[in-house]
This record gives structure tokens, sequence and C-alpha cells, in this order.
């Protein structure tokens, strides 16, 4: 893993190199009460490094998207890729999904739940608690490393998960409303918290959100999206500086207007 | 415990109190209907005899529950992991719960001899079904988005029936242990009913031919305090199987 100490990143994220690409997908369900279109006719695009969130109402089918980008599904019609590849087993290997809950196994510690990753990769316990270790410091869990999930804050759960999720070692982060389950004091502190891991360490990310604000405050761009069947309904770029501290921002007006302006496109 | 338990063990004692004032009537004959204190008199004096034969019942019942945990254990994850196997196998294994098992005990005799083998074949019999079926239900019913996670962290098929299937089902599992544990010494009674040299069942039965009453009422007595403390043993491996569980919440 290398880590990037660049705190500020003014430049726009380099389009240049492809890192999620969603051309004309269409993705339906069908099961005994008839058929469901989740997604119809969707293009986005997601540039290398770049963070772009999700909104859209509930059941538009986000969490399908990311299952799409995954390689956990295949679209009905259209296509995917990762970083070019639009094979399953290509988005598969180039992407870290973080499930809508947190997915955490309740039988394992808080540490081999994140190093369950490297596991995954053939990585055995030992070595894989070695290597999940100075992450886990990083990310401010060391006093938790050996506490069950079910003893751990909502807070810090997400945390793990999160830690987990970057362990996997994988070019393209798939959130899946990470945050949806806090209060909204923890909430706004794993924001930040986030935010800082994203400036020190660029990734590509596909941010999955129920909340306007929290897309605004940590993606590069804010997609909308429709109700079900869901399609792009308005692209916002945010531009602000990094890194933000949230209280500046939710207060700035130009932050405001962005809120207006997405609000506005999900009434729509 | 006290507080738990309290209510049941007064309720037991009422009952042992009328049993014994019933008993004790002038009009019932003692080799009918045995007192509660004549039990404990025989349990006393029987000891010796009634430890020997409860000790062949315990480990016939004690084999044949392994066998079947084995046995379902192995089942069931080969049910799980091949579907059409299921399919063909799970009605089929439903079906199998009509067959009065126990009164097949006399043909296993006929097929095995009065050896120790009737009785560990339907012990096993009757334990399989709870364990394969509750063992199935469990790895059934993990969350399909940690099998998701899985497969998204590169994990193999194996592997995720290892880190997260087996894991997730042994709260089922142990549902399925505790029905075995009461139902296998009926089955090692039956299996001995039906031709035995030895063993507590074999014990009962001939005692009630020979209206040595309360040594009938001994055996019972035995036998039920075998089957709880299977129970018993159960429960305690599943906390310390499942020490989760007792966080409360987690998933
Ligand atoms: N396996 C499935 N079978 C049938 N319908 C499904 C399935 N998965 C999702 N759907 C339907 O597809 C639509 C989109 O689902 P999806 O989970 O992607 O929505 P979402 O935007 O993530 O919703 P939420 O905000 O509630 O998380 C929903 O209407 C849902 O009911
Ligand atoms: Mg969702």
């Amino acid at each position: 893993m290398t880590t990037k100490l660049e705190a500020l990143r003014s430049e726009p994220p380099s389009l240049a190199r492809e890192g999620v690409a969603f051309e004309g997908v269409g993705r339906h369900y069908s099961s005994r009460r008839g058929d469901t279109a989740a997604l119809e006719d969707l293009d986005l695009r997601i540039g290398n490094d770049e963070v772009v969130s999700v909104v859209g109402p509930s059941g538009c089918g986000k969490s399908t998207l990311l299952e799409l980008a995954a390689g956990l599904q295949e679209p009905d019609s259209g296509a995917v890729r990762v970083a070019g590849s639009g094979a399953p087993a290509g988005r598969l290997e180039r992407t870290a999904y973080m499930p809508q809950r947190d997915g955490l196994l309740p039988w394992r510690s808080a540490l081999d739940n994140a190093a369950l990753a490297l596991e995954c990769g053939g990585v055995g316990r030992a070595q894989a608690r070695r290597r999940a270790r100075p992450l886990f410091a990083r990310l401010g869990l060391e006093r938790f490393e050996r506490a069950l999930p079910g003893e751990l804050s909502g807070g810090m759960r997400q945390r793990v998960a999160f830690a987990r999720t970057l362990l996997a070692g994988r070019e393209v982060l798939l959130l899946d409303e990470p945050f949806a389950s806090l209060d909204s004091i923890t909430r706004a502190g794993l924001q930040e918290w986030l935010a800082a891991i994203l400036a020190e360490e660029p990734r590509t990310v596909l941010l999955v959100t129920h909340d306007v604000e929290e897309a605004l405050y940590l993606g590069d761009r804010v997609v909308v999206l429709s109700a079900r069947p869901g399609r792009v309904v308005a692209e916002i770029a945010v531009e602000l500086r990094r890194p933000r501290p949230r209280r500046d921002v939710v207060t700035d007006p130009a932050f405001s207007a962005l809120r207006q302006r997405a609000l506005e496109a999900l009434a729509w | 415990m006290v507080r738990r338990f309290g209510p049941s063990l007064a309720l037991l004692l009422a009952a042992l109190g009328a049993w014994q004032g019933v008993a004790s009537l002038a009009a019932v004959d003692d080799l009918t209907l045995a007192s509660p204190l004549e039990a404990a008199g025989a349990l006393r004096a029987d000891w010796t005899l009634l430890m020997e034969n409860a000790w062949i019942t315990l480990v016939e019942t004690l084999l044949g529950l392994a066998i079947a945990v084995v046995g379902g254990a192995l089942a069931a994850v080969a049910m799980h992991l091949v579907r059409p196997l299921r399919d063909a196998a799970y009605p089929l294994l439903v079906a199998s719960q009509a067959i009065p098992l126990v009164v097949l005990a006399p043909l296993f005799v006929l097929a095995f001899d009065y050896g120790i083998g009737p009785k560990l074949a339907i012990v096993a019999l009757i334990c399989f079904f709870p364990i394969t079926v509750n063992l199935l239900d469990g790895l059934r019913s993990v969350e399909p988005e940690l099998i998701k996670l899985m497969r998204s962290l590169g994990a193999s098929r194996l592997m995720t029936l290892r880190k997260v299937e087996l894991p997730a089902s042994l709260p089922s599992l142990f549902s399925g242990l505790r029905v075995a544990a009461s139902v296998s010494v009926i089955g090692a009674v039956f299996g001995e009913w039906a031709g035995a040299e030895a063993g507590l069942g074999r014990l009962v039965l001939l005692g009630n031919n020979q209206l040595q009453t309360p040594r009938v009422y001994a055996g019972v007595v035995l036998l039920t305090v075998m089957a709880l403390a299977l129970f018993a043993a159960v429960s305690l491996a599943e906390r310390a199987a499942v020490p989760w569980k007792r966080h409360g919440g987690a998933t």
C-alpha cells in the first residue's frame, strides 16, 4: 500500500485514466411478483482517483449499481468496466466492496475482521494480523483490536469495516451507505475521518448515500439518480478545496447553493 | 438459577408429594404403584447394579450420538455445496421422519445380532435428522450480503464455507444437538428392548416383568437424569463454542 502524503490536492482528479465506466447499463430483476427495472440506460464515468457520490431515492438501484461495479452482478444491457476490464473476474479483482450493513463477522475480533480481507487473498492468519495492525493504528483503532463487533459502537464497527475494505488492496472502493446507520454526530465525525484518509491516500471511490450533505462533503462530484428505474438526472461538480473541515464547508454559501441544486434534482 | 427454576422445583415437589400420598393409600398395591420413597430406596439398594447398566446405556447413547453428529454434519455440508443433491435428498429426509424408527429396532437386531450395533444404529438414526436439518438450515440462512462480501474479497467456495457459513450456523447446529441429545436416550432404550444382555433399558424391562416396580422407577429416574445431563452438556458446549451470542445483537 503506497502512502502518498499530499495533504492538499487542489488539482482536479485526472480523468485521463478510466476508473469505472457504466455505458447504457440496464438491470432488471424478475421475481414471482413480476419484473422490476432497477436501472435503465445509465451512463456514468468515474475518473481515476476521483470520489463520486451517488444519491437517489430509496430503491432506485444504488446498491445494484455498486454490485455491478463490484462484479457481483451482470448488467442485462450495456457494459460496466473497471480500469478497462469488463469481465466479472476483472471487476471482482479490482474493486473492494463495503456492503450496506457492515458485514462484520460477530465471532471474529475487530482486527481479525479487518484481516479477513488478507486471509481471503491467501495470507495466513498470523501474517494477516501482522499486516493489518499498522493500518488499524492509523485509523485510530488500535485500542479495539481484540474487541468483538458486538462490543463496538456503530461508528467503530464502520471503521473496522472500512479497514477491511482498504486492506483488500484494490484500486476502486465501492461504499454502500457506509454511515447510514449512525447518529448525526458520529456520522459527521466519520465523514471527516474518511475525508482525511482519502486526502492522504487518494483512491477511486464510488460512494452511495442517502444524505446530500454527505455526498457533497465527500465527493468530487455528486451524481443524482432518478426514482426506479435509476437514471442519472444530474451531475454536480463540487469545486471546494481539500481537505475541507466539515464545519467550514457546510456553512459556506457555495455549499448551500450546491445542496440546493442537488435537492432540486432529487425532487425532479 | 433459583429464581428461574424455583417455581418448577416447587411444582415437581408438589407432584412427588401427591404421588407419595396416593401410593401410600391402603387400597393401592405396592406392585402396581411404588411410591417415590420406595423408588429412592431401590436406587440406594440396587446402586451398583443400576450404575453398571447405566454405564452401558450411556456408552451406547454417546457413540450413537457421535455417529449422528459426524454423519449429519457431512450430509448437511454435502447437501449445501451440491444443490442437486439437496433438492433430491431433502424431501426424502423429511419423509423419512414418518418411519417409526424405534419399531425398526427388532429388525436391526436381526441384522446386527445382539451386540452394541443395533443400539448405535437406532440412536444414530433418530439423532441424524435434527442435526442434519438444523445445520443445513443454518448454512442456508447466512446473510447473502456476507456471501457477496466473501466473493468480493476473492474467497473460494470452501473458504467461505469454513470462515463464514460454518461458524454462522453453529447456533442452529446446537439447536439440533439439543433435540438429538434429548431423544438419544430413548433410542438406546428401544435398542435394548429389542434384545440386549445389559443396559438400563433392559433392566427396566426385566424389572417390569418381574414386578420389581421400585427398581423400574429407579431406572426411569436414572434415564431421565442421563437425558437431562446430555442436554446440559450440549448447552455448556454451546456457550463455549458460540461466545459471541452472549454479547447479543451482533448480526
Ligand atoms: N434480488 C432482487 N430481486 C428482486 N428485486 C430486487 C432484488 N434486489 C433489488 N431488487 C429491487 O430493485 C430495486 C433496486 O434495488 P437496490 O437495492 O439497488 O436499491 P437501493 O437504491 O440500494 O435501495 P436502498 O436505498 O433501499 O438501499 C428495488 O426496488 C429492489 O426492490
Ligand atoms: Mg441499497
